[in-house]
């Protein structure tokens, strides 16, 4: 069993790779988080036209695989799609994968990842 | 080798029938508790998926009211306050905590937010101006942000579950349609050889009685045949009494021969 209570006790965090409007919304809500000095790592990344799409799945890499300490993360649909497959190969319960809508891209069911697997499991 | 599943290597012995037996019994045994797990575990399945769609709609709601009060902000400030809000965040403030509940066997985590006091980061946006409006939109983000904690442990469950299911089922299948079929198989098996062994141990008792009944009857009619002889002796000599004693009595030890001697036991 993937749920052992070691691999989810001290996930506490939440993280947040989106554009800016969401981050600065989820950061208001004080979900925002630095680690100590050395090697100061930011739980939330600002995705904008500009940024490569390497840099994005670097740092969902990093929230979902490398740091032990966030329990949930979310993105924005949009910036999901472009990492896709990265998405949609993370399949582990923890930490949980949320996509989230964005205020310029409302939420499509039809592309979430996990909403996919409900509408295939009970064929719709 | 009846069928596909085939049957266990064992000796056809009635101790081995007796263990098969057992072993079937467990087997049925642990295929319903099975089931029913699986049944239960299927119910909360669907439960959490119908709340999952449930809860992602009114995500959808819950973050458009978020943008628009972030709207206001930007209006109230008059400018973008992303890269303050940016820079200022320190500690996080707002954490989950996850606790787990317990569904036939199978740990489902649930996140629970709570706010750590005392860390404020943003004490000084919105200073100079739009600071209700700030103070409104971080409420209305952390509404926001608890839905989506829920809808995250919502989304684990299903993961987990979704896991755990077909694990179970597996099991189900597994004992249905293997380890029942070929136990009961075993079991048909080693009956049958039972039953030749059966039928060939009374074939050879019949043999045995068989022989032993010609037996006697051969010395039967041997001894008919002797005092036939004897009595037409008599019939001739006149001398009937010592001559049929002498004559019978080597006979009737000869039937006492036949039977065993009990053994002697010192």
């Amino acid at each position: 069993m993937a749920a052992s209570a070691a691999s989810y006790k001290d996930r506490q965090l939440l993280a947040v790779i989106g554009d800016e409007d969401s981050v600065t919304g989820l950061l208001l809500a004080g979900i925002g988080h630095v680690t100590d000095p050395p090697e100061a790592q930011r739980n939330f990344l600002v995705v904008d036209s500009k940024t490569e799409n390497t840099e994005i799945e670097r740092a969902f890499v990093n929230f979902t695989q490398e740091r032990k300490d966030i329990a949930v993360v979310l993105i924005n649909q949009h910036v999901a799609e472009r990492i896709r497959h990265s998405v949609d190969t993370f399949a582990d319960p923890f930490p949980a994968v949320l996509e989230i809508p964005s205020k310029d891209h409302p939420y499509d069911p039809e592309k979430d990842s996990v909403l996919k697997r409900v509408r295939r499991l009970f064929g719709e | 080798m009846s069928g596909a599943v085939g049957r266990e290597p064992v000796f056809p012995t009635r101790q081995s029938l007796g263990l098969m037996k057992s072993k079937l019994k467990g087997a049925e045994i642990g295929h319903s508790l099975l089931k029913r797990k699986s049944e239960a575990l299927t119910k909360r399945f669907r439960e959490i998926t119908r709340r999952i769609d449930e809860a992602k709609q009114k995500m959808g709601r819950v973050m458009q009211i978020a943008a628009f009060s972030l709207a206001e902000v930007s209006y109230a400030v008059g400018g973008d306050i992303g890269y303050q809000v940016q820079e200022s965040a320190k500690q996080a403030r707002f954490r989950v905590r996850a606790k787990h509940e317990n569904i036939s066997g199978v740990l489902l985590p649930q996140f629970e937010s709570y706010t750590k006091e005392g860390i404020n980061d943003f004490a000084l946006t919105g200073l100079g101006k739009g600071g209700q409006q700030i103070q409104r939109c971080r409420e209305t983000y952390a509404r926001a942000v608890e839905t989506l904690v829920e809808l995250a442990s919502l989304q684990t469950a299903f993961l987990i579950l979704d896991e755990v299911i077909k694990v179970v089922n597996r099991r189900v299948n597994a004992i249905e349609h293997v380890i029942i079929p070929r136990t009961e198989n075993t079991i048909k098996y080693i009956n049958s050889e039972l039953d030749e062994l059966d039928r060939e141990e009374f074939y050879r008792l019949k043999k045995v009685s068989n022989k032993k009944q010609r037996d006697v009857a051969a010395a039967d009619a041997e001894i008919l045949a002797a005092r036939q002889k004897e009595a037409e002796r008599l019939a001739q000599n006149g001398t009937p009494a010592q001559e049929a004693k002498k004559a019978e009595e080597p006979e009737v030890t000869d039937v006492l021969g036949e039977q065993e001697d009990t053994d002697v036991i010192f």
